[in-house]
């Protein structure tokens, strides 16, 4: 290779675990100012390479250069010496702390710290970039979307020269992966390295320099992000299948979707035109609630009706979270009401909302299960009473209620198997299973795919279409446009906490719903 | 050496963790039993295997582990909830006054309605002084540690101050309470023996608990409250109605074990009742793995261990305090050793700590 050499350098890295490889003699490299991005599906082993680099895992065999000079790198704190900066997908903020305090946080040593010159350099920090958050707000009011832009400021608060995106853009919405990619693009100018971990083959197009795929924890390509096409790269991290399904898919199917290809806007309009409308099953009206003096939500109107996935878009942190705990009765609104199936569940506990056929499944998947507890009981922990003969809990009954639920969905564990040792993937099908085996009115769910590989990913979309086409409703709140523009039939945009407008299918373009998610003037 | 997580944790660990806890405690508290000038296999043998040997020795174990098995599911019942009530010892104490309360102020009541109302008042004395944590937890969100060991000394403070004022003795002037009415002899469970009906009663408390934890819906509603209370109040369990109750019957459990003591053992309230039977229990409940089965097994172990220790201080010489000394090097053993189920050992790989780029190619 000519021109400078590479800034990082990993060569024949291995890291087993127990029988299971997940890195297998990875050698690759990152030049300065040159963006590599890492595809794979879930389980291909980027992770686990990208915490090796970052000095959470210790590889079993291979080494790690920084500018052509060997470096051991033990800890994080090793990596951030060398340079090495990372935004992974599980955020280490602390939540009772501000901005700042996060971001100079890890350059706090001993003594006195001097607050007013860390805002300073936040803030420069942040304008390099192109975030505004105000520094002095609490993690704890942030969205996850706010969030990780304070992990990426403060991946950069350090003299980085390589950044590690794990997933980036997998919370964000089209404006934000927008901004976030003109970032990277100021950044690489600069002489940054970038290395960027996805599994959508769109986002790597547009991005990156190179491209490297990862199957199985062998690194099966290194090309030339110019040079090479979808159905390559597709073919490269399924392996053979791949590139024929997702040449043969139909635009705006789950497979399509999954590796980014972009939805065919007439195809999906004319899938989705349906005339007849059941019954309504979800009606709020005039929700509104106040956040420490600010108004969170703000007069929501909301109408689903059987048979129909009604979609929510919206930039996190506008009011999504709040309707959420809302509407799960997490939170009681200073106004409005919520009905389900005509009847008002509004000052109603979560017991008699599960009664009135509202089913629930949150972004937060870990906060909806009992980890220690096994897949058996945290199926049947909404209908205890339904398991329970004369004052006893029915074991058999739960056993094989969780048998036939793991059969059914397609569980990937034992009825006693702790949910704590079960994938994200297999979490949410646990979640999806308890949620739909009450057979809900409408069913409310939020960021249903975020993390899931593509084979989870397309299940929970059929899974959607199933319980639509079998009368239910369902309110999805998602920040993946794709998605969005794929299962529904209606999308309403929440800004600020406010539904701003709402589009059946037909009119609700990437484009469109981008301007009203940014608060755009409503389109007529 | 280093720790790595391990994965999945083989069943046969838990056991190997125990026995490994159980040797450490032998290895360790050898040396200060060397120094109390002991021979330490003799001294085991004196703790763990005398008092084994003959049936009145068994019987002093149980009437030793008595208190212990209460305050044990006691605490078992509040942590299973997610509620942290360290304040058994007052609530033992309230029990103690609430039924020297009824038993010095009616004492000519016949047995078979003395005994009901004994224990009713102790167990109400109990609930009564785990109380007002429990709702200021709930209700204003102060921390039940902090509230509810404070008012252990609190309860102590009101025995002494009973004591010395209204229920000092009225025919010794010392102060210890007047001997309750004779209808508060609690009569023994085995015929001829100091072991009283308060054992059975507590294997009946914990038989109960047991059942309930692993048997109903309300079992698995406190499993869920106290392992992951957001996803338990997700799923529609009121968390903060239950760690209500699950407290008040924790204190009311507490407060029957100070009414045994009072009934089966004491027959007046005196300064020394609880000896600290409050603070065991905590011990009880964590090495039992706040299940029934494990309360009862640690409340046996730890009242073999009492009677053990005040048997080798007879006959050996050792202070009497050695026993709490292996109680409590066996309850840091234990908790560390289950807490290391979670790694395994890894010796460092030389070639990757220290000669990083041994084999490896040349850079490109």
């Amino acid at each position: 290779m000519t021109g400078p050499g590479p800034l990082l350098q990993l060569t024949g890295v291995t890291k087993r675990f127990g029988d299971l490889v997940a890195n297998d003699d990875v050698s690759l490299s990152v030049a300065p100012g040159e963006v590599v991005a890492m595809l794979g599906e879930n389980g291909a082993g980027k992770s686990t390479l990208m915490k090796i680099v970052y000095g959470l895992v210790r590889p079993d065999q291979g080494s790690i250069q920084m500018d052509g000079e060997p470096v051991e790198i033990g800890s994080p704190r090793d990596a951030m010496a060398n340079g090495i900066g990372m935004v992974t997908q599980e955020f280490s903020l602390v939540e009772t702390m501000t901005v700042t305090e996060n971001v100079a946080l890890s350059d706090v040593g001993v003594g006195h710290v001097d607050i007013r010159s860390a805002r300073r350099r936040v803030l420069e920090s942040m304008e390099q970039v192109g975030v505004s958050i105000e520094p002095e707000r609490l993690v704890s009011t942030l969205s996850i979307g706010e969030r990780q832009r304070v992990e990426i400021v403060k991946a950069l608060f350090h003299e980085c020269r390589v950044l590690i995106l794990d997933e980036p853009t997998a919370v964000l919405t089209p404006q934000d992966v927008r901004a976030l990619f003109a970032t990277i693009e100021r950044l690489s100018e600069t002489g940054l390295g970038v290395l960027f971990v996805s599994h959508k083959l769109r986002e790597v197009a547009e991005i990156s320099d190179r491209v490297v795929v990862l199957r199985r924890g062998r690194l099966v390509g290194d090309r030339v992000t110019g040079e090479v096409g979808a159905g390559e790269l597709a073919s490269l991290m399924m392996g053979t299948a791949g590139a024929s399904a997702v040449e043969s898919a139909p635009p705006g199917t789950a497979v399509g979707i999954a590796v980014g290809l972009p939805v065919a806007e007439t195809a999906v309009a004319a899938a989705r035109q349906r005339e007849a409308r059941g019954p309504t099953v979800l009606c709020v009206r005039d929700l509104t609630l106040l956040r420490q003096g600010r108004r969170v939500l703000d007069a929501v109107n909301l109408t689903v009706h059987a048979g129909e996935i009604v979609g929510i878009a919206g930039i996190s942190g506008n009011g999504q979270t709040d309707l959420m705990n809302v509407l799960c009765g997490m939170v009681e609104p200073m106004g409005g009401t919520i009905e389900v199936g005509g009847v008002d569940v509004t000052r109603t506990d979560t017991a008699g909302r599960l009664e009135a056929g509202l089913g629930r499944l949150t972004e937060d998947r870990r906060g909806s299960v009992v980890p220690q507890m096994s897949v058996e009981y945290n199926l049947v922990l909404e209908d205890l009473p339904t398991y329970t003969r004369r004052g006893m809990l029915d074991k058999a009954a739960i056993r094989s209620h969780a048998e036939s639920m793991i059969e059914e969905f397609d569980i990937r564990a034992g009825p006693s198997d702790a949910v704590a040792t079960l994938s994200g993937g297999n979490m949410q099908k646990v979640l999806l299973a308890r949620a739909l085996a009450r057979r809900p009115r409408v069913l409310f769910i939020a960021q249903p795919t975020r993390g899931l590989d593509i084979g989870a990913y397309r299940y929970v979309h059929t899974r959607l279409q199933e319980l639509r086409d079998g009368g239910g409703g369902v309110l999805l709140v998602s920040e993946d446009l794709d998605e969005l523009r794929t299962l529904c039939d209606r999308i309403a945009v929440l800004f600020r906490g406010e539904v701003l407008g709402e589009l059946p299918i037909a009119e609700a373009s990437s484009e469109r719903l981008g301007v009203m998610m940014t608060g755009g003037a409503v389109p007529v | 050496m280093r720790l790595v997580l391990r994965g999945r944790e083989p069943r046969w660990l838990t056991p190997v963790a125990v026995l490994v806890a159980v040797l450490a405690t032998l290895a360790m508290t050898a040396v200060p039993i060397r120094l109390a000038g002991a021979n330490p296999p003799a001294a085991f043998q004196r703790y763990l295997v005398a008092p084994l040997s003959s049936t009145a020795g068994l019987y002093e174990v149980m009437l030793t582990a008595t208190p212990l098995l209460f305050t044990g599911i006691a605490v078992a019942i509040a942590f299973r909830a997610g509620y942290w009530n360290i304040g058994a010892e007052g609530q033992f104490l309230a029990g103690a006054i609430g039924t020297t309360a009824v038993g010095t102020g009616w004492p000519d009541l016949p047995a078979l309605l003395a005994l009901p109302l004994g224990f009713l008042a102790g167990a109400v004395g109990g609930l009564a002084w785990a109380a007002l944590p429990a709702w200021l937890k709930r209700h204003v969100g102060i921390d039940e540690v902090v509230t509810t060991l404070l008012l252990n000394p609190v309860a102590l403070l009101v025995v002494q101050g009973l004591l010395n004022g209204p229920w000092r003795n009225s025919t010794s002037g010392f102060t210890d309470s007047d001997r309750l009415g004779t209808g508060y002899d609690l009569p023994a469970l085995i015929p001829g023996t100091r072991v009283h009906w308060g054992f059975g009663i507590a294997m009946v408390v914990i038989a109960v608990t047991g059942f309930v934890l692993a048997r109903t819906a309300n079992g698995v509603r406190i499993r869920a409250a106290g392992q992951a209370p957001e996803a338990a109040a997700f799923s529609g369990i009121a968390v903060g109605r239950l760690q209500w109750r699950c407290a008040l019957v924790s204190g009311a459990v507490a407060g029957l074990a100070g009414a045994a003591q009072v009934l089966g053992v004491q027959h007046q309230l005196t300064g020394s009742i609880a000896v600290g039977y409050g603070y065991t229990g905590i011990v009880v409940a964590t090495l039992g793995a706040l299940s029934a089965v494990g309360v009862l097994a640690v409340g046996l172990l730890l009242g073999l261990i009492g009677v053990g220790a005040q048997n080798a201080s007879l006959v050996l010489q050792t202070p009497p305090q050695m026993g709490d000394l292996v109680t409590a090097v066996l309850l840091i053993t234990v908790v560390s050793c289950l807490a290391l189920r979670a790694y395994r050992f890894v010796r460092r790989r030389p070639a990757t700590a220290d000669a990083p780029f041994a084999g490896s190619g040349v850079a490109t």
